[in-house]
């Protein structure tokens, strides 16, 4: 009961950052480090390194096939990381549960595989404006490979998918439509259930990219209704080299796999092989053990705080970053306003463009206050371009970051803004000018 | 790490702010444009250069640039434009990407150096690239 209370209480970052050791240094000599960049990679806290430390300090051998000790124990460390990350999102079976290198490889295996064995000339994949390069490349290779036609599920100027005229886009030839959970520029946290329901409806099959929602909300692919689902290992606490691949059993069992090699094969003759059974049908190769024993780890580390909580205190950062920011004067804030839509239409990070300077300008000039953000254009090019910008300057927050990191934030931010307002600056003249 | 007082120097912020011919060049002969993939920095250079028809070498007779991104790699065209302007094509080509750091000044990340030397790969270019 009192623990049901604890979790339930809101949570204190100032709590939580012993855990991480990282977060405890100053950087440009005495600035202590701010980091508002976990949508690109979080820190890991000390459970975490711990786990991977103690795994090739006692447990450490490959994995399934070894007949002694440490590979058992091995076995039994990387098949309780897949069991953890099962109940993580909710699956049915285990052996839905793949491990991948990471987002980016989970999407590309769906592709050359599912894809490869369902998708033809003329069919049509489904996409968003609001996609990373990781959700956006496969598929025009796939499209490249098969003579498949991409298209766009329209986005308001604001950021928000127009999920009311899914219905136009899902035609009888749509195949799939793979989108993001959410979008790690503008931050908007997407209707993934009620785009899941109407793709089910019209027989189309749907890969959610939730290498953003997976960290900071509670995901279950029951609830959400997906077919797929692709996340990342480091953005969650996380190792770098392992993530996840959920696939609906039915469709992993039809899909053949992609990676051909070692551990994915029941048997090999001397011309031909018969694939092995789910899951290590698509594992090819020596997984990774380690980095995915330590996600299991993250996995327990994120759930005794509570998911619930992480996102809440998400969203209280979101607002104050939000009414801090549009303060400043010449800034536009991407992606929709909490203020307007309310705080569940954004997940944990504000993107920004001044009128000057430019973001890499911004984030080196922060830099040197000990903020660590990211500029440029987070690998989502054609979102860019549609916003009519070049490049965008991304500050994000997770369950280790404070209220008063974000007020260094604003006020780093503020300054930088003075720094560069014109002020008659004149060259020194050195040849014949205009 | 380079501080913020090193790779903003005035001199920098001098011609980020009041830069050596910016703008579309009028009779421009040769021109290019590139960007930084990374970043999204763009500059265009646009050169009329005189083709050394009446004898001697070919030269820049003038240039100007256009583009959009960082301090870095906009202050890094003025001052290269504003180095090569009436040179001949040759030194143009003499012109090292270490003598373009060195024009520059402050030291800078491998990352930082492609914003400064982004328009230097540019002119290179354009020297070559009749319109």
């Amino acid at each position: 009961m009192r623990l049901a209370e604890a979790n339930n209480a809101a949570l204190l970052p100032e709590n939580l950052r012993d855990d991480f050791p990282i977060l405890a240094q100053t950087v440009h000599g005495d600035k202590p480090l701010v980091f508002l960049d976990s949508a690109a990679s979080s820190q890991r806290p000390r459970q975490v390194i711990d786990a991977i430390v103690h795994c090739y300090e006692h447990d450490y051998a490959n994995v399934h096939r070894g007949i002694h000790v440490l590979s058992e124990r091995a076995t039994d460390g990387y098949e309780l990381a897949r069991r953890k990350v099962k109940e993580f999102i909710g699956a049915e079976h285990a052996h839905e549960v793949i491990f991948t290198a990471g987002t980016t490889a989970s999407i590309n295996t769906v592709a050359r595989s599912w894809g490869d064995a369902n998708v033809g000339a003329g069919d049509e994949i489904l996409l968003t404006p609001m996609e990373h390069h990781s959700n956006l490349v496969p598929w025009f290779q796939l499209a490249e490979r098969t003579g498949a036609v991409v298209r766009h599920l329209p986005m308001t100027a604001e950021g928000l998918l127009e999920v009311d005229r899914l219905g136009e886009f899902l035609t009888d030839k749509t195949k799939l439509v793979a989108f993001t959970a959410v979008s790690n520029t503008l931050g908007t946290v997407n209707p993934v259930a009620e785009i899941c329901r109407q793709a089910r409806e019209a027989g189309v099959v749907t890969v959610v990219d939730a290498a953003q929602s997976a960290p900071h909300m509670a995901t279950d692919v029951q609830a959400l209704g997906c077919d797929f689902l692709a996340f990342s290992g480091h953005k969650l606490c996380g190792p770098s080299g392992v993530g996840v691949l959920y696939g609906r059993e039915a469709l992993l069992e039809a899909t053949p796999p992609f990676l051909g090699g070692g551990s994915m094969i029941n048997r090999v003759y001397d011309d031909r092989f018969t694939p092995a059974d789910l899951p290590a049908k698509f594992e090819a190769g020596t997984p990774p053990i380690a980095p995915a024993i330590a996600l299991g780890a993250a996995i327990d580390y994120l759930q005794a705080i509570g998911l619930e909580r992480i996102h809440a205190h998400e969203q209280a950062l979101v607002a104050q970053a939000w009414e801090r920011l549009s303060a400043i004067e010449g800034i536009r804030l991407l992606g929709p306003s909490p203020v307007e839509h309310g705080a569940d239409i954004r997940a944990g990070l504000v993107s920004f463009v001044l009128d000057r300077p430019h973001a890499h300008d911004i984030a080196q000039l922060l830099d040197n206050e000990g903020v660590a953000v990211r500029a440029g254009h987070h690998c989502t090019q054609p979102l860019h371009d549609r916003l009519g910008i070049t490049a965008s300057t991304r500050a994000s927050f997770y369950l280790y970051n404070t209220p008063a990191e974000i007020d260094a934030l604003a006020d780093a931010l503020a300054g930088v803004r003075e720094r560069f307002k014109p002020s008659g600056r004149k060259r020194r003249r050195r040849v014949e000018d205009f | 790490m380079p501080s913020e007082e090193e790779i903003y120097q005035e001199h920098i912020l001098d011609h980020y702010e009041d830069p050596f011919h910016q703008g579309p060049l009028a009779g421009e002969t040769h021109a290019h444009e590139d960007k930084n993939p990374l970043c999204g920095d763009v500059v265009r250079i646009a050169l009329k250069v005189d083709d050394a028809s009446k004898g001697g070498a070919a030269k820049i007779v003038d240039c100007a640039f256009e583009g959009d991104g960082c301090v870095i790699s906009q202050a890094s065209a003025s001052m290269l434009l504003e180095e090569l302007c009436g040179k001949t094509v040759d030194e143009v080509e003499a012109f090292s990407a270490e003598d373009m750091l060195k024009l520059y000044g402050p030291r800078l990340t491998p990352n930082r150096q492609k914003c400064c030397l982004l328009s230097w790969r540019v002119i290179r270019q354009a020297v070559h690239s009749p319109v």
